[in-house]
């Protein structure tokens, strides 16, 4: 009896070691981010962040781009024709092979849609040998960094239904979908005649949870090998974990307040600038944020030479912001609230909870801008109150989480935001340098004195006004190895992570 | 028969009646509904002017409620539901899919408050006034005082974090049913105890239980011939109102352990301002609720026949 129970226990103990194993063939991934259809204009962004669609460029984390799909591109002397040369020998995840009819066919259902593409101006996109052609009808020099945000993501053309709405996600990744759930969740296997090095795990998981406090349980439980974006108080618990890797890194993302600079109270720069000094955004930064510091320009220091070493940081002075008000007509009322004219300095402030440090951040404003004498009544609703407020020119001021880089390059955001404003960016201000100088950069002129001159003027005026610069956070599995942050928020870098042995 | 042929009527009632409320609730949200559903779609960072109109003109929103409000119903009787505002699939198919997920989970958090609340009010319902029946309701009463979706983290906290038995949050495997269910059914048989234990109580204050014990049973048999079945039909007739409080239970623990149900849909659709979803939803669940009530009524006559004529 004594050798069955010992190769029982030994079958056991094999199949315990062998447990370990057999689950770490796949990552799960738990990031907040719901998937609403297999539509690439509304959910392609985890397409391309599992690495199951791919664009024609790609961009590493300094922002350079690197080919893609796409191996090289060249543009006309005019500015005004691109050639995008295509990757031999890529397939889609149906066996199909990537033409250059099946490339211009993703672009131009992608360009039909509410897009970076759509604002671009492009006459045609057609095929040839082994290329794509891209026409503008004037020079648009950060074409490929248009090319590389999600939603140009190239599928193949059994991917679309015959009105251009996604129905199947079809790309050319290392993992290929083989279940496809929403809202929730989504698995991916590996894509066997991948272009490129093939993927060192073979399955990944997708679970969409909305809530940071369970993504974080979820990776303390082990249930998740790889949780994207952790809210600030969680971050220094798992920091302390052991079964735990947390990641952090800077991000071109920015909380700003963005400033209805045509309402009677904010028209003078003056009066902007006071509402800046009555920000203590260091105070902020590590009582909301856990960051050490809060922004001192509107570009992050991460973002190359948009950010502008040389500028006056901005600072904290509730003394200076008073005495400021005062030039400009203000008093304080008995209640301590100012007022000019018989109008009380009431403003109404508002955010969205869909990130959920952006309500919390508004009450600390509240309190800070009443210490000054103005008074705040925050109304936390649809984000799509911002620019719907700034459409109507209602809006007063909104606390908002701008990403500066829509498009790996922020000439994108300025362009959209500031040149001359946009629906989160500037409102009821106008600056014709400004202007001048971003679509010089667009079209492939100018050079970093620019960027940098562009952003003195942002400090200088301030049509927003910068608190925080964002870092993204994600805690890894310890044993997961090759973990890195994509700053551009493109890719989650799957294919290259492995188990350690 | 009679049950049945007023329940029909009933149903039609309520399909009419939220249909039109739901109609007349979201056409007068405040707001822009094709901002929303832009946002919805593309999310706050790809939310602009450029998006709403094409949301606008996609979905030919706008022009006046009545025609929209015949269609809409002119659509309900024929059981369709239409096209999700956001994802842009039919809405019975999303139902199908979430108020599948809902309904095991409902089913599972039933069934367990039933395996543990009455027979713990049954043994305090014997004992009326003992030690046991007086530990039950301090239980039950902090059970049920307990918020769930506190109950919901103390339980992820304890059997995920601490102990790693089951999953914190997750969808597709049995074992992902245990922690929610868990999570719903404590709250839900803290008070199943309690109706058992006032029943079980008074059944056995009754005459005939003292005559059945005196004509020879068992406390056993007596239980069981003459106890059991008086005691299910107060249990049964509060299981039908229990179906209330457990959507709003799922509602917040979907949230929580990220459970693809009807919960979690009809929150984002309210938000998204996915107008059918939201019709669809509040229909089919105001359905259910006419649903689960006939069959209770059936049981509860099958079981207690006295009352049906």
């Amino acid at each position: 009896m004594l050798i069955p129970v010992r190769s029982l226990a030994g079958a056991l103990v094999g199949l315990c070691l062998a447990l370990p194993a057999f689950a770490e063939s796949a990552i799960n991934v738990a990031a907040p981010f719901e998937i609403q259809s297999a539509e690439p204009s509304t959910t392609g962004h985890i397409f391309t962040r599992m690495g199951i669609a791919e664009t024609l460029v790609d961009a590493d984390p300094q922002g350079r781009l690197l080919p893609g799909l796409a191996t090289e591109w060249a543009v006309s002397d005019d500015g005004l024709t691109w050639h995008f040369i295509l990757r031999e020998a890529v397939s889609f995840h149906d066996g199909s092979a990537m033409t250059p009819e099946a490339v211009v066919n993703a672009l131009e259902i992608a360009r039909a849609k509410p897009g970076p593409l759509a604002g671009l101006p492009i006459v045609a996109i057609t095929p040839e040998a082994g290329a794509v052609v891209i026409t503008l009808t004037e020079p648009r020099a950060a074409l490929p960094a248009y090319l590389a945000e999600s939603r140009s993501q190239i599928l193949a053309p059994a991917a679309y239904g015959a009105d251009g709405q996604g129905l199947a996600v079809i790309g050319t990744g290392p993992y290929r979908v083989t279940a496809l759930t929403p809202p929730l969740s989504m698995r991916a296997t590996e894509f066997a005649d991948y272009w490129g090095d093939a993927p060192h795990v073979p399955d990944v998981t997708y679970t969409a949870v909305s809530r940071a406090e369970t993504r974080a349980l979820m990776a303390e439980s082990g249930d998740a090998d790889f949780v994207f974006n952790l809210d600030p108080a969680t971050v220094t618990r798992l920091s302390r974990s052991d079964a735990l890797q947390v990641h952090s890194v800077a991000i071109p993302r920015v909380l700003l307040l963005k400033v209805n600079a045509a309402h009677p109270f904010l028209e003078d720069a003056d009066a902007r600038r006071a509402l800046s000094l009555a920000i203590d955004r260091a105070g902020l930064a590590q009582a909301v944020l856990r960051y050490p510091e809060g922004a001192d320009q509107l570009f992050p220091p991460a973002i190359g030479a948009w950010h502008n070493r040389a500028l006056e940081p901005l600072a904290h002075d509730p003394e200076a912001a008073r005495v400021m008000l005062e030039n400009l007509g203000w008093a304080a009322g008995s209640d301590g609230i100012l007022t000019r004219d018989g109008q009380r300095f009431a403003l109404s402030l508002t955010t969205y909870p869909d990130r959920p440090e952006l309500p919390l951040v508004a009450a600390v404003l509240e309190q800070q801008f009443r210490a000054v004498g103005i008074e705040l009544a925050i109304n936390s609703t649809n984000s799509s109150e911002i620019p719907a407020g700034h459409q109507a020119g209602t809006l007063e001021l909104g606390l908002i989480a701008r990403n500066l880089a829509l498009i790996p390059d922020p000439i994108g955001t300025v362009l959209s935001d500031y040149a001359p404003g946009g629906d989160w960016g500037a409102m009821g201000w106008q600056n014709a340098e400004i202007v001048a100088l971003a679509q010089s950069l667009a079209r492939g002129e100018g050079d970093d004195k620019d960027r940098a001159r562009i952003s003195a003027i942002l400090q200088d005026e301030l049509p927003v006004i910068p608190i925080a610069w964002y870092q993204q956070t994600l805690a890894v599995r310890a044993g997961l190895e090759g973990a890195v942050i994509d700053p551009w928020e493109r890719n989650f870098g799957l294919a290259g992570l492995r188990f350690a042995e | 028969m009679n049950i049945l042929l007023s329940r029909l009527v009933q149903a039609a009632t309520v399909a009419v009646l939220v249909g039109a409320a739901t109609f007349a609730m979201m056409r007068n949200l405040p707001g822009d509904a094709a901002w929303r559903i832009a946002a919805g779609r593309y999310g706050y960072d790809n939310v602009n002017a450029a998006a709403a109109e094409a949301v606008r003109s996609e979905l030919g929103l706008g022009g006046h409620w009545f025609p929209a409000f015949l269609q809409w119903m002119g659509n309900l009787f024929r059981l369709d539901f239409g096209v999700s505002l956001v994802s842009g699939q039919p809405v019975i198919h999303e139902i199908a899919h979430q108020l599948g997920a809902s309904l095991w989970l409902a089913l599972a958090a039933v069934g367990l408050s039933l395996l543990i609340g009455p027979p713990l009010g049954i043994i305090a319902g014997l004992r009326p006034g003992g030690l046991f029946d007086r530990a039950l309701l301090v239980v039950s009463t902090a059970l049920k005082a307990v918020p769930q979706f506190l109950m919901a983290l103390i339980l992820i906290l304890l059997l995920s974090v601490q102990l790693g038995w089951l999953p914190a949050a997750g969808y597709g495997q049995p074992r992902h049913f245990i922690l929610p269910a868990l999570a719903l059914a404590l709250g839900l048989a803290a008070v199943n105890a309690r109706i058992t234990r006032d029943a079980m109580a008074s059944v056995a204050a009754q005459p005939f239980y003292a005559f059945a014990q005196w004509k020879g049973l068992s406390r056993t048999q007596v239980l069981w011939r003459h106890g059991l079945r008086n005691v299910s039909v107060p249990l049964l007739t509060y299981l039908g109102l229990q179906f209330v409080l457990l959507v709003e239970g799922v509602v917040v623990i979907e949230s929580i352990v990220g459970w693809p149900g009807i919960g979690h849909a009809l929150v984002h659709a309210v938000f998204a301002r996915d107008v059918p979803m939201v019709q669809g939803t509040a229909l089919l669940l105001g359905l259910g609720f006419v649903l689960v009530n006939a069959l209770i009524d059936l049981l509860a006559a099958r079981i207690d026949p006295r009352g049906v004529q």
